[in-house]
């Protein structure tokens, strides 16, 4: 059983990715590590890059992430930054580019209504089948125990 | 019926689960569909007095691919690549994407070039304005220079026939 579902599992795992994430070879993995040219830079670009996805390694923040395509995107970031461009201009930068993707929280708008009210829609049924349950149980009358049953229950209890 | 309802729901929640089970999580869908295909001028490799830029494709139905030769899943596709240059139904330029070590010139001498044109993008910012990913992408750009359809991953005859084609018909290329 264990096997079988371990050799599932493996078959479930095995769909690659139809691309090739962008692996060159590259030189010994550089993280964003403080950089002593700005530290405010740095920190802005860190606390940023916290908030968005690398695109290769679709789990990993931009700022966590080891993969070149991360690298050069931390690198664009800093040089908006640099430039003078506020947050708010450099998450449109890449959203322009690669689409709400990039963004760990998705913004409120129509496509993602689902997405932000789901949790409530699904609460709120769940909320609304239990009080009708709950009511549905109180609606039944109590049948009213006649003599036999009465004996009945006693010697039941009389026999513990 | 009420018997039932649980066991209907949970098929439901099952062919949820299996439909995005068997979704690909790397076929973002691109912002670019619809919209003008970014403007860039980068040399050419083997030649880096000439450059290449989309404005020079205007009024022609093209394909930018974005390839690198290190890229194993481009080598997958280069075949297919070739085919189709012979066929020339549509030119396809190869933008050369983060190819740091320098070895397009040699590898396209080898094994053939199914390019019209190779620009070099050195840095990687060409791809970054064209939201690249990963090698291999190939963007579909109209007469007008607009994005109109972007495949991730290497093309095949099935993927060419069932993704291109009706597209270009549309197109009217």
């Amino acid at each position: 059983m264990k096997y079988l579902l371990l050799t599932l599992l493996l078959a479930f795992s095995l769909p690659v990715p139809a691309n090739e994430p962008a692996s060159e070879p590259s030189s010994a993995p550089k993280e964003a590590l403080p950089n002593a040219d700005d530290p405010v830079i740095e920190q802005r670009l860190v606390n940023l890059a916290e908030d968005l996805r690398c695109l290769v390694c679709q789990n990993e923040s931009l700022a966590g992430s080891h993969a070149a395509l991360a690298e050069d995107l931390r690198r664009e970031i800093r040089t908006q930054m640099k430039a003078g461009k506020d947050d708010k201009q450099v998450i449109a930068y890449l959203t322009e580019r690669y689409g709400d993707f990039v963004l760990y929280r998705p913004p409120f708008k129509p496509e993602t209504w689902l997405l932000w009210l789901g949790p409530l829609l699904f609460l709120g049924i769940g909320g609304g089948a239990w009080v009708m349950t709950l009511r549905r149980r109180r609606a039944v009358p109590v049948a009213p125990m006649n003599e036999k049953m009465r004996a009945a229950a006693a010697q039941l209890l009389e026999e513990k | 019926m009420k018997r039932w309802l649980p066991l209907v729901l949970f098929i439901v929640l099952v062919g949820f689960f299996a439909k995005g089970l068997f979704l690909n999580p790397r076929e973002v869908p691109s912002p670019f569909i619809g919209r003008n295909a970014p403007a860039f001028t980068l040399p050419l490799v083997g030649n880096s007095n000439a450059v290449f830029s989309p404005a020079e494709m205007k009024g022609r139905v093209w394909m930018l691919n974005v390839w690198a030769p290190w890229c194993v899943s481009c080598r997958q596709e280069h075949g297919f690549m070739m085919q189709l240059a012979q066929t020339g139904v549509i030119p396809v330029v190869g933008l050369n994407w983060k190819d740091k070590d320098r070895e397009a010139a040699s590898l396209l001498a080898r094994t053939g070039s199914p390019y019209v044109a190779v620009p070099e993008d050195l840095d990687g910012r060409v791809g970054i304005d064209y939201g690249v990913t990963g090698t291999p992408e190939t963007y579909l750009i109209d007469q007008a220079g607009i994005v109109r359809l972007k495949h991730i991953g290497p093309i095949n005859p099935e993927v060419w026939k069932n993704k291109f084609e009706p597209k270009l018909k549309e197109l009217g290329a």
